[in-house]
């Protein structure tokens, strides 16, 4: 009776993964640029700016994304702003992916040996120039496959936005669900679609961590 | 905007939370026990079992890391009575959580397991262990510490991901904070109410965690 046929649903399937695409990419983008911010004051002298960088970061990584979902979407609304989902979606996702990522890229500056800071500040360099022209190079190079591998979790995370409304692939996978009661084609495409997305990622972070490190073992 | 919150109208609510938080603990407990032991099971089939089977668990492993939580819970209670698997939201959200963290927990314990000194195995073969034995005294154990905080984080990952459960109706601290934001209208408060829930129990967790390792790894060992 259902006058969706099989196509139809892979079909509104693949219209809504545009949408989980453009919020994986923008929550990557600015993720990672609030992440660079964090990185420098989390790896700065200043005191004030470590302890708030590490306070953001804990809070960030210590709480559900679910409920940092929850809390732009109805926070923002208490400020008397009425907030769309995208817009909750993507403030949240922003913020979550940064702080991921910052802690992930500290990781990678604190790899670089203490020489490097040594030398750097030998020939007067700023804390800035340092990071600019010796440590951030160099730790873009380790960065790179875990950032990768990070880029998964990104978009599997997008998927929880459908809760507050976004209309991305899960909660299109949703609504065809409703209207055509069959569940087991919709999420099972569903589920299909997102590892189509994420394992070609997931590949290629093991295969250029690889690359990287033996490039690495031979200097 | 601190004009605007009250969380007094929350203390009425605080059996509901309470509810919530036992049943959070439950499907933490139980889905992550349940899901070591799968995530154990299925790195001893990637690294010494049977080679038939390994396949199958690089696609169970690979399928489950690449799809989200949310996808995996739909298809289990919602796709799999179609096919006439049913069962109630609360089984549906632990098994969701076995299979989930089983395939994380292979490939972290793998790596510990791939980290065995060989001296280890050849140590345990000069004492004619068969690999059973081998395995559960000699390989396990040391391989379990030596990945014992990656398997605490991606524990407190899971327990956050139990959040997404509230969506099929199991009761849990997200379910508590959608009911009473929907009686009271104070959403901010609620779901800040929640979210301190969630980060008490992640605390507890890690605690959890550690004091488990002291029981289960007592010997410092020397070499390490």
């Amino acid at each position: 009776m259902s006058p969706f046929t099989t196509w139809d649903i892979v079909r509104n399937l693949l219209l809504a993964t545009q949408w989980t695409l453009l919020l994986s990419l923008v929550a990557f983008v600015g993720g990672g640029a609030v992440a660079l911010a964090a990185l420098l004051a989390r790896t700065s002298r200043n005191r004030w700016a470590r302890r708030g960088a590490t306070l953001y970061i804990e809070l960030f990584q210590g709480t559900p994304l679910l409920m940092q979902l929850f809390l732009f979407f109805f926070g923002l609304s208490l400020l008397g702003v009425n907030v769309p989902p995208w817009l909750a979606a993507a403030l949240a996702l922003i913020l979550w992916t940064g702080a991921f990522l910052a802690e992930i890229w500290r990781g990678c500056v604190e790899a670089i040996p203490r020489g490097q800071w040594e030398a750097s500040a030998s020939l007067a360099q700023s804390y800035f120039e340092q990071m600019r022209h010796v440590i951030l190079p160099q730790a873009l190079r380790i960065a790179i496959p875990p950032t990768v591998g990070f880029s998964v979790q990104v978009v599997k995370a997008t998927a929880l936005t459908s809760i507050i409304g976004f209309v991305e692939l899960s909660k299109a996978s949703t609504m065809i669900t409703n209207a055509t009661f069959q569940p087991f084609v919709v999420y099972g495409f569903a589920a299909l679609i997102y590892f189509a997305l994420c394992w070609p990622l997931s590949k290629s972070s093991q295969l250029l961590e690889r690359k990287l490190n033996v490039a690495h073992r031979h200097h | 905007m601190a004009a605007g919150l009250e969380f007094g109208a929350l203390l009425d609510y605080a059996p509901v939370f309470a509810k919530g938080v036992a049943v959070t603990c439950e499907l933490t407990v139980v889905g992550g026990g349940l899901g070591l032991a799968l995530g154990i099971f299925c790195a001893w089939t990637r690294t010494q079992g049977p080679r038939v089977l390994r396949p199958f668990v690089s696609l169970y492993v690979e399928l489950i890391r690449n799809t989200p939580f949310l996808i995996q819970l739909f298809f289990i209670f919602f796709g799999l009575p179609s096919i006439g698997v049913s069962m109630g939201e609360m089984e549906a959200a632990i098994l969701a959580m076995v299979v989930n963290l089983g395939a994380y927990a292979c490939e972290i314990i793998r790596a510990g397991i791939e980290a065995t000194p060989r001296g280890q195995y050849e140590a345990s073969a000069s004492l004619a262990m068969g690999r059973f034995q081998t395995f559960r005294y000699v390989v396990l154990r040391p391989a379990l510490q030596r990945i014992w905080p990656a398997l605490t984080s991606q524990l407190v990952i899971v327990m956050f991901g139990s959040a997404v459960c509230s969506q099929i109706a199991v009761e849990d601290i997200t379910f508590a904070a959608n009911f009473v934001q929907s009686r009271n209208f104070r959403a901010f408060e609620a779901y800040i109410a929640a979210t301190l829930l969630y980060l008490a129990l992640a605390i507890a967790l890690r605690q959890g965690m550690r004091l488990l390792a002291l029981a289960l790894f007592p010997r410092r060992r020397a070499a390490r």
